[in-house]
C-alpha cells in the first residue's frame, strides 16, 4: 500500500509540475499577477509530494519490502540499516527520485531566498525549473519507476553491489546530484533573463550565489568521489579519467568558467551573451552526462542498470533543451548590450582567457570521452582512450590557468598596467622559483614536471599573501573576496597533492609471510598475519601490519579481504594511515597458498606523499565558494523607488 | 589487546626467522618497473575500465605475467604493445595510436585552443571598435544621480 502511495504522490507531483512549468511563465509574459503568484505555492506542493514519495520508497527499504522490484534488486535484510537507507539512491530509479527531490528543494530555496527579486522574475525562474522537473519526473515515471511491484515477492533481496556498501555512498552521490541539479538553477536564471529580455548586471547578481553554490557542491561531489575511489578500490589511484568521472568533471569545468564570467557580467556588465551560453552549456552537459551514464553506451566502474529506452528519452529531452534554449538565445542575444569598455590589458581580458582555457579543456575531455563511442558507431573499430591521453592533453592546458590565477586578483578592471602588476608580484615569482627548485631537491630526485608545478604553486600562494596584505591596507575585504582567495589557495593545495602523489609515490608489490617486513618511503611494515572475522553481511580476512619508523612503532594497519557471498567479486578494503604530509597505504592481494591464515600473501604497500592535500584542497575550494555566496550584497533588498521613476520620467 | 599479543607470540613461535625482508613478487625490480609502466597503459579487457596494473582480475594477472615474460625475453616496450594489439586489437591500448582515425582526437584539443584564441582576440578587437566610451554626464543626469544618492541615504 505504501509504495502505491509513493507512486501516486509522484504522479501528482508531475501534474503539479506541468502546471507550475506553464502558468507562471504565461503569467509573467502576460503580466497577470494571479498566475505569477501561482509559482511559489506550486513549488511548495511539488516539494511536499516528492518528499512523500521519497519517504515511501525509503520506508519500503526500511521494512525490507521485497515485493518492490527496486528494493529487491538493491537491498537485503542482512545489510546494516544505514546502508539500506542509502541504498535508496544506490541504483538508477531511486537516484532519479533523490534527484527530483533535490531539484524541488533548490526550487523551494529559490522561492524562499529570492524575496528581494521582482515577482515576475521569480515566477519565470520557478517556471523554467518546473519544466525541467516535468522532464525529470516523466523520465522517472515512464522509464524508471522505482515503485514497480514484483509478483511473487522474493523472500530475500539481491544485495547492493559491495563496492557501494560504504559510507561513500552516503555522501558522494547526494553531493554530486546537488551540484548537477544546482546547475539547473543557473540555467533557469539564464532562460528567465532571456525570456524577460532583461539580461543585465542585476540578473548576474541574482544568479551568482546560486551558481557558486552549485559549483561548490559539484566540487565536493567530485572530490569526495575521488577520495572514495582512493580508499575503496584498493590500488591507490584517485582519478581514473573514467568516462563517468568525466561526465561530472566536464560540468565542473564549465561551471568554473561560468562563475568567472558571471563575475565580469555582474561587475562590469560585459560578456552577457557568453555567460548565458555557458549556463546553457553547463546544464546541457549535466544532461549529456546523465545520458552517457544511464543509457548503457559506456562501460565503467559506475555501471548502472541500463536500458536503451532511457537513453532515447534523455536524448530527446537533451535535444529539446538545447534546441529551444539556443533558439531563444538566437532571438534575444542580438539585442543585448556589450557593456563597459575595457582595454586589452585588463581583468576582463584575463577572465576571458580563463574562460577560453577552461572551455577548451572541457572540450578536450569531451573529445576523449566521446571519441571511442563515435569511432565504434561509425564502424571504424574499437579503441580505448584512457589516462595517458587525458594527462597528455589536459595538463598542458591547465598550466597557463595556474599561471594566470595569481595574476587575476592583482589586475584592475577596465584597464590595467601589466608592467606594474608584474612588478607588484615579483616577490611571488621569486618564491615560485625557489619552491620549484627546492621541492625536487628535498625529495632527492629531480623531476622537471614536479619542479614546474610546484613553482606555480609557490607563485599562486605567495601572490595570495601579497594581495591579501595589499587589500587589508585598503580596508576590510568582502566575503566574496575572501571566498575567491580561499578557493584559489585550495587550487594550489590541490596541485601540491596531485603533483607529489603522481611523481613521488612509492609502491612495493611483495610476497609476505607472517613476520616478514617491507620498507617503503622510510617506513617499515611488518606483516603479523591474517585472521578471520565476520561482518554483518560478509566474512572477512583481516591482515595485521605493524608500521614503524626508525625502529619506533608508529601505528597498526588492518587491511581486509571481504567476501560478500556468491555472485559478488571479493572486495579489497585497503588500510590507510593518513598523515598530514603522507599516507601509508596497505592492501591485501591474494593468498598465495591454501593456508589463508598462516601462509604467504601477495601484499601491496604504498607510500603516498601529500595524498590528503588533493581532497583538502578541494574542500578549501568548496568552502571558498560557500563563503563567497554568503556575501551580503547578494541579500540586499531592492527598494521601491517612486522618486527615481518620477525624475526619470521628467528627464 | 591480550589476545592480540597471544597471536603475536604464537606467530613468533611458528616463524623463528622474525623480521625477514619480504620477497618482492618479481625477482627483478628493473623488469618490474618496466612492467608497471607498460601495464598502466593497457586495458584489462574483462574489467570495467581498469588498467591491468590496477586490476586483480585473473586476466589482468595473466597479462601481467605475459608482459613480464616478454620483457624478460628482451622485447622493447613497443614490441610488447604490438604483440598485445595483434592479439586483442587496439582496444587494449589506453593511449590510442596516432593514425588517420585518431588524428582528430590528438590534434583536436590544440586546434580548439587555437580557434579559441583567434576568436577571443578578434572578438576583443571588434568589441573595442563597437563600444563607445560612456558620454559625459549631462546636467539632468547629475540631478538624477543626486536624487538617487539622497534617497539611498535616507
Amino acid at each position: 500500500m505504501i509504495p502505491e502511495l509513493g507512486h501516486f504522490a509522484l504522479i501528482l507531483s508531475l501534474c503539479v509540475a506541468l502546471a507550475a512549468g506553464i502558468l507562471p511563465l504565461v503569467g509573467a509574459y502576460r503580466n497577470q499577477a494571479q498566475w505569477i503568484a501561482f509559482a511559489r505555492p506550486a513549488t511548495s506542493a511539488i516539494f511536499v509530494l516528492i518528499l512523500v514519495s521519497y519517504a515511501c520508497l525509503t520506508w519500503a527499504f526500511y521494512v525490507d519490502d521485497f515485493s518492490v522490484a527496486y528494493v529487491a534488486g538493491h537491498s537485503n535484510s542482512q545489510m546494516p540499516t544505514i546502508f539500506r537507507l542509502s541504498a535508496v539512491w544506490g541504483g538508477h530509479e531511486g537516484s532519479l527520485l533523490l534527484w527530483a527531490l533535490m531539484l524541488a528543494g533548490w526550487a523551494i530555496a529559490v522561492a524562499t531566498f529570492s524575496r528581494q527579486l521582482p515577482d515576475a522574475m521569480v515566477a519565470r525562474v520557478l517556471g523554467v525549473m518546473g519544466l525541467v522537473m516535468v522532464g525529470l519526473l516523466a523520465f522517472t515515471l515512464f522509464t524508471s519507476n522505482p515503485f514497480e511491484r514484483l509478483m511473487p515477492a522474493p523472500a530475500e533481496g539481491r544485495s547492493l553491489n559491495p563496492l557501494l556498501q560504504d559510507f561513500g555512498l552516503l555522501y558522494h552521490p547526494p553531493l554530486l546530484y546537488m551540484g548537477y541539479v544546482g546547475l539547473s538553477v543557473a540555467f533557469a536564471f539564464a532562460i528567465a533573463a532571456l525570456l524577460a529580455g532583461q539580461l543585465d548586471a542585476a540578473w548576474a547578481r541574482w544568479s551568482r550565489p546560486w551558481t557558486i553554490a552549485a559549483w561548490a557542491f559539484l566540487t565536493l561531489g567530485n572530490s569526495l568521489g575521488s577520495w572514495w575511489a582512493y580508499y575503496e578500490l584498493g590500488w591507490g589511484g584517485w582519478w581514473f579519467w573514467d568516462p563517468v568521472e568525466n561526465a561530472s568533471f566536464m560540468p565542473w569545468l564549465l561551471a568554473t568558467a561560468l562563475i568567472h564570467s558571471l563575475a565580469v557580467t555582474e561587475k562590469r556588465g560585459s560578456f552577457k551573451n557568453w555567460t548565458v551560453l555557458l549556463a546553457i552549456a553547463a546544464f546541457s552537459l549535466t544532461l549529456l552526462g546523465t545520458f552517457l551514464v544511464r543509457s548503457g553506451v559506456l562501460t565503467s566502474v559506475h555501471a548502472f542498470a541500463t536500458d536503451p529506452g532511457r537513453g532515447m528519452f534523455i536524448l530527446i529531452f537533451l535535444t529539446f533543451v538545447i534546441g529551444s534554449s539556443l533558439l531563444l538565445f538566437a532571438i534575444r542575444a542580438p539585442k543585448v548590450g556589450l557593456g563597459g569598455r575595457f582595454a586589452l590589458v585588463s581583468r576582463e581580458t584575463l577572465l576571458l582567457l580563463n574562460n577560453v582555457l577552461l572551455v577548451v579543456a572541457c572540450g578536450a575531455v569531451f573529445l576523449g570521452t566521446i571519441y571511442p563511442l563515435l569511432i565504434d558507431a561509425l564502424g571504424m573499430g574499437k579503441i580505448s582512450v584512457g589516462p595517458p591521453y587525458f594527462n597528455a592533453v589536459f595538463i598542458p592546458l591547465m598550466l597557463p590557468v595556474l599561471a594566470l590565477v595569481a595574476l587575476g586578483p592583482t589586475m584592475r578592471w577596465k584597464q590595467s598596467d601589466l608592467k606594474a602588476d608584474l612588478l607588484k608580484l615579483w616577490p611571488a615569482a621569486v618564491v615560485g622559483v625557489a619552491v620549484g627548485v627546492a621541492t625536487p631537491l628535498l625529495a632527492s630526485q629531480w623531476h622537471s614536471y614536479a619542479a614546474l608545478l610546484m613553482a606555480l604553486v609557490g607563485w599562486i600562494v605567495a601572490a595570495i599573501v601579497l594581495q591579501t596584505y595589499d587589500r587589508l591596507k585598503a580596508g576590510k575585504p568582502t566575503a566574496s573576496w575572501w571566498g575567491m582567495q580561499l578557493a584559489h589557495f585550495g587550487l594550489a593545495v590541490f596541485v601540491v597533492g596531485a603533483t607529489m602523489i603522481s611523481v613521488y609515490d612509492e609502491e612495493r608489490d611483495v610476497r609476505m609471510e607472517p613476520g616478514d617486513t617491507v620498507a617503503v618511503g622510510g617506513h617499515v611494515f611488518k606483516f603479523l598475519g591474517v585472521r578471520a572475522a565476520d561482518g554483518p553481511n560478509f566474512s572477512s580476512l583481516v591482515g595485521s601490519f605493524e608500521v614503524s619508523k626508525e625502529g619506533q612503532p608508529l601505528s597498526m594497519l588492518y587491511p581486509e579481504k571481504r567476501d560478500y557471498g556468491p555472485g559478488h567479486m571479493p572486495m579489497t578494503e585497503a588500510a590507510i594511515d593518513g598523515r598530514f604530509t603522507y599516507d601509508l597505504y596497505v592492501s591485501l592481494g591474494e593468498p598465495l597458498t591454501a593456508d589463508k591464515e598462516g601462509g604467504p600473501w601477495a601484499v601491496r604497500v604504498y607510500y603516498k606523499p601529500f595524498a590528503f592535500w588533493i581532497w583538502g584542497g578541494c574542500l578549501f575550494m568548496a568552502l571558498g565558494g560557500f563563503i563567497a555566496m554568503a556575501d551580503r550584497r547578494y541579500r540586499l533588498k531592492l527598494k521601491p523607488r517612486p522618486a527615481a521613476v518620477a525624475v526619470g520620467a521628467a528627464a | 589487546m591480550k589476545r592480540f599479543c597471544a597471536v603475536l607470540a604464537a606467530l613468533c613461535l611458528i616463524h623463528p626467522a622474525l623480521a625477514r625482508e619480504a620477497a618482492p613478487m618479481a625477482e627483478d625490480p628493473v623488469v618490474e618497473e618496466r612492467l608497471v609502466k607498460i601495464a598502466e597503459e593497457l586495458r584489462c579487457l574483462v574489467c570495467q575500465n581498469e588498467s591491468i596494473a590496477g586490476s586483480q582480475a585473473e586476466l589482468a594477472v595473466d597479462l601481467r605475467n605475459e608482459v613480464r615474460d616478454l620483457i624478460k625475453a628482451g622485447k622493447t616496450d613497443r614490441q610488447v604493445k604490438d604483440f598485445l594489439v595483434a592479439r586483442y586489437g587496439e582496444f587494449v591500448l589506453y593511449r590510442p595510436q596516432f593514425k588517420p582515425t585518431t588524428y582528430a582526437l590528438w590534434i583536436g584539443p590544440f586546434v580548439l585552443l587555437l580557434v579559441g584564441f583567434v576568436a577571443l582576440f578578434s572578438y576583443l578587437r571588434k568589441r573595442s571598435r563597437k563600444v563607445e566610451d560612456a558620454p559625459p554626464l549631462t546636467e539632468a543626469d547629475r540631478k538624477r544621480a543626486e536624487v538617487l544618492l539622497k534617497e539611498s541615504q535616507s
